[in-house]
Parts: structure tokens; sequence; C-alpha cells
């Protein structure tokens, strides 16, 4: 049981006579150590709580009367015209441009970011891994800014050519269909290349740190078996690390669905009257940009209120994907302890 | 099935360390063999040069021969995968996979060889269970955890799994070390009857249990503080234990050394 394994005590279930899992025990002894130290960690735990409550009230009350006022459907509607006296709007296209892009982030940057854990910690020798491990973690350390301009600037027009041969390849599905505008590097499927090159870094760290946890009891145990270098990872150390990489996978696609600068500089908006496309190879905006986009107009509650009820969407849809992590990392647990 | 082993002139190194020098030894098929000596002598790491385990550290190397009935394990032909497929290992810690259930960590090797027809692994999942005496304690939670078991249940997990692959050699490092007595007797008797089969060798730090178990003892020692560790004698394990050829023998089995 380790935070590292994405295991903690408040994955436990509660005891048998109905006391939570979290139960004080009955070490403190009372002293003043005790006591104040016990204190400070109460109180901290509670502040933490209280925030996150107090971010969730203050999205709901001033989502609620601009949505009260909504003459749209906010779950269908396509329509984004915030105020006046028939305000309209909706989130279907900034919830499928995000969803998109975190996704194709996502396909790129879990199993990129494993196989750099797992170089750096399996198949590295000594004097290579830590220095790799730095380079990666200082990819980390690059402002979203820049990852947005350089994409814009240098690593875009490279991907001119891929768009359209992914086009006359696959361009009969729907999914893959490019008619050359927007232009390459402000689609939707670029914006997810520089996304995950962002959360590489993230994956990569976590996925790292436990690799290099898995018990060389358990790596012996493989090897004597027989097991080549590939079957040993696979038969001890990437299910020890199942949960840890899932852990990564949810923090990167938690900063996937948020970044907003690098996408911002990059996604192209889309036409407001132009049809809804499935397209990889299309324009959009999503939550986070779009509020950034318009970040200048809030001038009215009603207005606010729309681009506020956005940003709880993503809120909630960041919560709805921890939730589904932590029960696919639930039903595996009695198998990782 | 079972096969001699034969070490010649062995030193074994872990970078520019000499670790062991000058081990030459025979163990004879369907026998026990025993290794004792002090804590950092050596013995643990010339029955992982067994199986070529000793190569998985970073910088370990070995000189000499170590051949199992002709074959020489360290030959350039030779695949270490193979090495380890053919003798097979138990730790000092039970170390099972702890993601996998009971019956896929006896199958765990088996699958790595390919194995993927249900009936026949079934078969042999039984058959090395009831190898290893655990049969009759998990036959009706074999889906459950490895982890789950008792210490000493998941030894003898361990050497299940070990057996499942039909090995020539089981190499065991303490075995029971990490075990209370009664698991330790479990696992004795066990060695007793994998004996008709395999050759075993067995590192222990109880001497008791050398004597109880083992046909043949080892007895390895530092040279001095710092100088690599050697194998002193090497014979019956009833002659060591009753009037061995070297003082240090008889000084570390009496007790009044180490």
């Amino acid at each position: 049981m380790s935070s590292i394994t994405g295991h903690s005590v408040t994955d436990e279930l509660p005891h048998d006579d109905g006391r939570p899992p979290l139960d004080a025990d009955k070490a403190g002894t009372g002293r003043l150590g005790d006591r104040i130290f016990g204190g400070l960690a109460t109180g901290s735990g509670i502040f933490v709580i209280a925030l996150v409550t107090l971010v969730g009230v203050f999205l709901i009350a001033q989502a609620v009367p601009s949505l009260l006022n909504n003459n749209a459907n906010f779950l269908t509607s396509r329509e984004w015209v915030p105020s006046g006296t028939d305000p309209r709007f909706g989130i279907v296209d900034l919830l499928w441009a995000t969803v998109v892009t975190s996704i194709i982030a996502m396909l790129i940057a879990v199993p990129l970011g494993v196989s750099v854990a797992l170089f750096i910690t399996q198949y590295a020798p000594s004097w290579l891994s830590r220095p790799a491990a730095a380079l990666v973690d200082l990819l980390a350390a690059v402002p979203s800014i820049v990852y947005g301009f350089w994409g814009l600037k240098v690593a875009g027009d490279y991907f001119q050519p891929v768009a359209k041969f992914t086009d006359t390849v696959l361009g009969w599905l729907p999914f893959f269909e490019w008619g050359g505008r927007p232009s390459a590097k402000s689609t939707l499927a670029f914006a997810g290349i520089i996304l995950a090159i962002m959360i590489l870094p993230i994956v990569t760290a976590i996925s790292r740190e436990v690799f290099s946890q898995v018990p060389t009891a358990h790596k012996e145990g493989a090897l004597a078996l027989g097991a080549t270098k590939w079957e040993m990872i696979r038969t001890a150390v990437l299910p020890f690390g199942k949960p840890g990489v899932i852990s990564a996978a949810m923090l990167g696609l938690g900063r996937a669905l948020g970044e907003t600068l690098a996408v911002t500089l990059l996604l192209s908006a889309l036409n407001p009257s132009a049809p809804f496309s499935f397209s990889i190879f299309g324009g959009g905006e999503t939550f986070a940009s779009r509020i950034a986009n318009d970040a200048g107009e809030f001038d009215s509650p009603q207005k606010t209120g729309a681009y506020i009820a956005a940003g709880l969407v993503l809120f909630i849809l960041t919560f709805i994907v921890n939730a589904a992590a932590r029960v696919v990392i639930e039903r595996r647990k009695a198998f990782t302890e | 099935m079972a096969k001699r082993i034969d070490v010649k002139d062995l030193d074994i190194y872990y970078g520019d360390f000499k670790a062991v020098e000058g081990v030459s030894l025979t163990v004879e098929p369907r026998s026990v063999t025993a290794f004792i000596g002090p804590s950092g002598c050596g013995k643990s790491t010339v029955l992982r040069t067994l199986n070529r385990m000793h190569e998985v550290i970073p910088g370990g190397r070995v000189d000499g021969t170590i051949s199992l009935d002709d074959q020489d394990l360290y030959a350039s032909s030779m695949d270490p995968v193979a090495v380890r497929r053919t003798v097979g290992m138990v730790f000092q810690r039970p170390n099972p996979f702890p993601t996998m259930s009971i019956r896929d960590n006896v199958a765990a090797g088996l699958k790595l060889n390919g194995v993927k027809n249900k009936k026949q692994l079934d078969e042999v999942v039984e058959k090395s269970l009831k190898g290893a005496n655990l049969w009759n304690e998990v036959k009706d939670r074999l889906d459950k955890p490895g982890a789950g078991l008792s210490g000493g249940q998941q030894q003898r997990l361990c050497i299940a799994r070990a057996i499942a692959v039909d090995p020539q050699v089981l190499l065991m490092d303490e075995p029971c070390s990490a075990l209370d007595p009664i698991s330790t007797l479990a696992i004795e008797d066990l060695i007793n009857e994998l004996k008709s089969k395999y050759t075993v060798v067995i590192v222990t730090h109880n001497m008791q249990q050398a004597a109880r178990v083992s046909d043949q003892t080892a007895f390895f020692n530092l040279k001095a503080t710092g100088q690599p560790g050697r194998l002193v004698e090497v014979d019956d394990t009833q002659k060591i234990f009753s009037n061995p050829t070297e003082q240090a023998t008889e000084d570390y089995i009496s007790g009044r050394f180490g």
C-alpha cells in the first residue's frame, strides 16, 4: 500500500465493524507535540477539502442563474451567444474539441511515456539513466506558451505533409477528413500532438518512479524462471507498475483537459455557422481555450456565468475521469498488495 | 532428468572485485548438496552462478567452467535464458508474483515457454502443487492472489512454480530463513522428496538443517577479511559434521567461529 503505486489508505474499505478505514488509532499520547502536529495535519486536511468544496460551490452558484436564462439546451446545442435578451449557449463543440485533443494526447503520451520510463529504469546503463531522466523532467519546466509558439512557428510546418498524407489514405473516414483548411497546425490533431509532448514528462516521471520500485525479488523471480528481459518486464515490472501508470495517465489527462495557452495559440476557432465535423483535422475550441479567448468579454454576470458553466463541465469531466481510474485500480487491488 | 553439476576453478567477480576464488566441486544427480559458511563468504554468489543469475547484477562475471553433465553453461553459444529454464531457483524471501493468482503463479514459467493449452496448464499446475505439498491447502482457491498465502505456503508456491517447468536442477537460496519452524519442517520434508527427481543445491545458515536434508556439504569461508571467499571443504555431510578434515570446518560447525 503506497501512494506511489496509486494506492493509499483512502482506498481501503471500512473495517468489518463499520469503522471508517482512516479511524484514528490510539498511538497519540496527548502530549503537547502530538496535539500540535495532529492539529496541524487535521487542519491542513480540512482546509483542502473546504477549498475544493468552495470552488465547486462558487462554480455552481455563478453558473446556475445563467443556465436558467439559457434558451438553448446547454448539453446539446452548438450555439454560443451567451449575452443579450435571448442568450443561447451549448457545449457540444467545446466538449468535442476538449475530449478529442486530450484523447489524441493520451494515445501518444502514455505508450511513449511508459516506454521512456522502461528504457530509463530497465535498459539504460546507469551512467545514462540519470541524465536521461533529468532531460525528460526538463520538458516539464518548459512554459506552455513556449510549446504553443514552437508548435505554431516550427513544428507545425512539418505537420502539413502528415495531414495531407493521412487525408489521402484515410480521408474516406469522417475522422480523418481534411479539406486543407484550417492549416494543419491549427487542427485538433496537431494540438493533441503538442499536448502529448507537454504531458509526456508527467507520465514518464511517475511511471519511472513506480518501475524503479519494482522489488528485485520479483524481477529475479521472473528471470530465474527463464524469462527474457522483455518477458521479465511483462511478468514483473508492468503488472507491479500498472496502478502507478494509471495514476500517471490521469494526472496527464488532467493537464491535457485543462491546458490553455498552447491550445489557444494553436487552434483556429470554428466559424459558428460551419456544420459539425467529426474530423480530427478540423479546428475548434476547447473549454479552456474558449474561456481564454473570450476573457476580455466577461462584462455581465449573465455572460460570465455562461463561461463559468463551461468551466464547471471541465471540473466535472476531470472528476469523472479520476473516479473511473479509481475504480480500475480498486478492481485489481487484491492483486497488487 | 536430474543432471550432474561440475564446477572447475570458478572465480566470481563483481566488477573488479573478486568475490569468490578457486571453487571446484561436483554435485551428483538426485542428491542434495548444502552450502554452509558465515555471512558474506560467497555461498549465495556461487549458487547464483549455477543458473547464470549472477550476471544479472551489473558488473557480475565469472572465470572458470561450470558444466551440467557435459554441457558448458558458460559456453558462448549457451543462452542464459535456456540455462535458467533448466536450472530452477527458489529465493530467500518467498517472491510469488503479487499480481497473479495462485494458478497463474505456478503456470507462469510454462506460459513463458509458450504453452497455451488450458488443459495442459491445469494438469501441470495440479502436479506441481502436489509436488510442492501445497495442493490440498489451495485447491479450492486457485484463483486467489498468491500473495495472500502464509509465508510458508508462499515459499512452497515458489517451489511449485520452479518445478512446473521441469528443471534438471533446483537451487535454493536460504529457502527457510524467513519461515517459522513448522513451515521450515514442511520445506525440509519437501526437499527430501524432491531429491528423488531433481539435483538440489541449498544454501543455509542453519547447520542442523544442512545435517538433516543434505547428502553432501560444502563449507565456504573468507580467506581473511577483505579477501575473496573460497571453498574450504566439501564432503559427505556425515563426515563434515562428525570428522571434518579441515580445522576451520571443525571450528565453524562446533560454533567456535563465525
